[in-house]
């Protein structure tokens, strides 16, 4: 079983995501969400993001992140060289559409890092319209 | 300055007194991030670097200048929250282990590449993006080469290197952002000073401050001189 980080600016928006993408596979454990700066704010932080690396690690095979922008994805890759654990990857994916692709082949038996990233990147060709 | 004890006093010293320029300069930060970002390097910056004045005032005192830089870089990292978190925090963290023999000539040449190096990494931006980048290049470049190839004292050459970062946040003017919040406004970001660039001047200017107390003697920095570059070609 692969994890689910879902890194925003806002925590509002991280948990939303998580609740949208839980629709497509996994669960409350297998899935986190953090968002906001270290008072709350608008923003990352590199603690919440690392904990929550360190909880989900300790229930799956590796985790997949998926960010926002700018700031989450530099805090992101700063915790994930804090954590030490080379099973844990960035997808270049936007964040909600990413997210549902990567819920839905995470929960594959088969799944790696390596192959839920892909999918999450797969959303990049996503069209709306 | 090879005393450890006397590293140590200048280092927590210019630490202090980085952490008070920027209190200082917290609104002035903030509005430049507003005009063109999203209005909170002054505050997260100050955050960070109060939480690092608690941090050191709880370090045992007979903490090396590596763990002392160390432990900046690392609660940075924690607590300021923004892009400026991993950049000036990840950057100082990396680059700490050039110190494990003190601060020497040698040693902060290879702290400042190792930083700029690191930063150039993360941040995955370059000379002209109008980011911090273009105030940082310049100033370890010019730092390197002073002491290097021109064999200048330390505090000559870090008086140099500030002036380069000087002129490097007034470069940041006339670009178009492309890295950060800033690229989001495209065309409009021209004509601001980037927040990044204008922060670590700050840092510096406070760093070359305190050298100069530690280091005697007096270096003149006057950033709007065009007679400071000593490669000027010769008129014939």
């Amino acid at each position: 079983m692969i994890g689910l980080l879902i890194v925003s600016h806002s925590g509002q928006a991280a948990s939303g995501i998580r609740e949208i993408a839980m629709e497509m596979g996994g669960d409350e454990e297998t899935i986190a969400a953090v968002g906001g700066d270290p008072d709350g704010g608008i923003g990352t932080s590199i603690d919440d993001i690392q904990d929550a690396l360190s909880e989900l690690l300790a229930v799956t095979d590796g985790v997949v992140v998926l960010v926002d922008l700018g700031s989450a994805v530099m805090n992101a890759e700063t915790a994930i060289e804090m954590v030490e654990d080379e099973d844990i990857v960035i997808a270049d994916a936007p964040v909600v559409e990413g997210a549902l692709n990567a819920a839905a082949s995470a929960t594959s038996p088969k799944a790696t890092v390596e192959s839920v990233r892909e999918s999450a990147e797969e959303a990049r060709e996503i069209s709306k319209l | 300055m090879r005393d450890e004890t006397r590293q140590q006093e200048a280092l927590l010293e210019a630490i202090e007194n980085v952490a008070d320029r920027i209190d200082e300069e917290k609104t002035h930060l903030t509005d430049l991030d507003s005009a063109i970002g999203d209005a909170d390097h002054g505050a997260n910056l100050n955050r960070g670097f109060k939480a690092v004045m608690e941090k050191l005032e709880e370090m045992d005192d007979d903490a090396d200048v590596q763990e002392i830089v160390k432990t900046v870089g690392m609660t940075l990292v924690s607590e300021v929250g923004g892009a400026a978190g991993p950049l000036y925090g990840g950057s100082t963290m990396t680059a700490s282990t050039e110190l494990e023999d003190g601060i020497t000539v040698e040693s902060s040449v290879a702290f400042a590449e190792a930083f700029l190096e690191k930063l150039q990494d993360r941040g995955d931006a370059r000379i002209g993006d109008k980011t911090m980048v273009d105030a940082i290049t310049p100033a370890v470049h010019t730092y390197k080469k002073s002491i290097e190839q021109d064999d200048l004292p330390p505090l000559e050459a870090l008086a140099k290197a500030v002036d380069a970062a000087e002129r490097g946040v007034e470069f940041t003017v006339p670009l178009r952002a492309s890295k950060g919040r800033a690229s989001f406004l495209g065309w409009r970001s021209t004509g601001h000073r980037d927040p990044g660039a204008t922060s670590t001047l700050f840092m510096l200017e406070e760093i070359l401050e305190t050298a100069e107390q530690y280091l005697e003697g007096d270096t003149d920095v006057d950033a709007t001189s065009p007679t400071i570059p000593d490669e000027a070609p010769e008129e014939e």
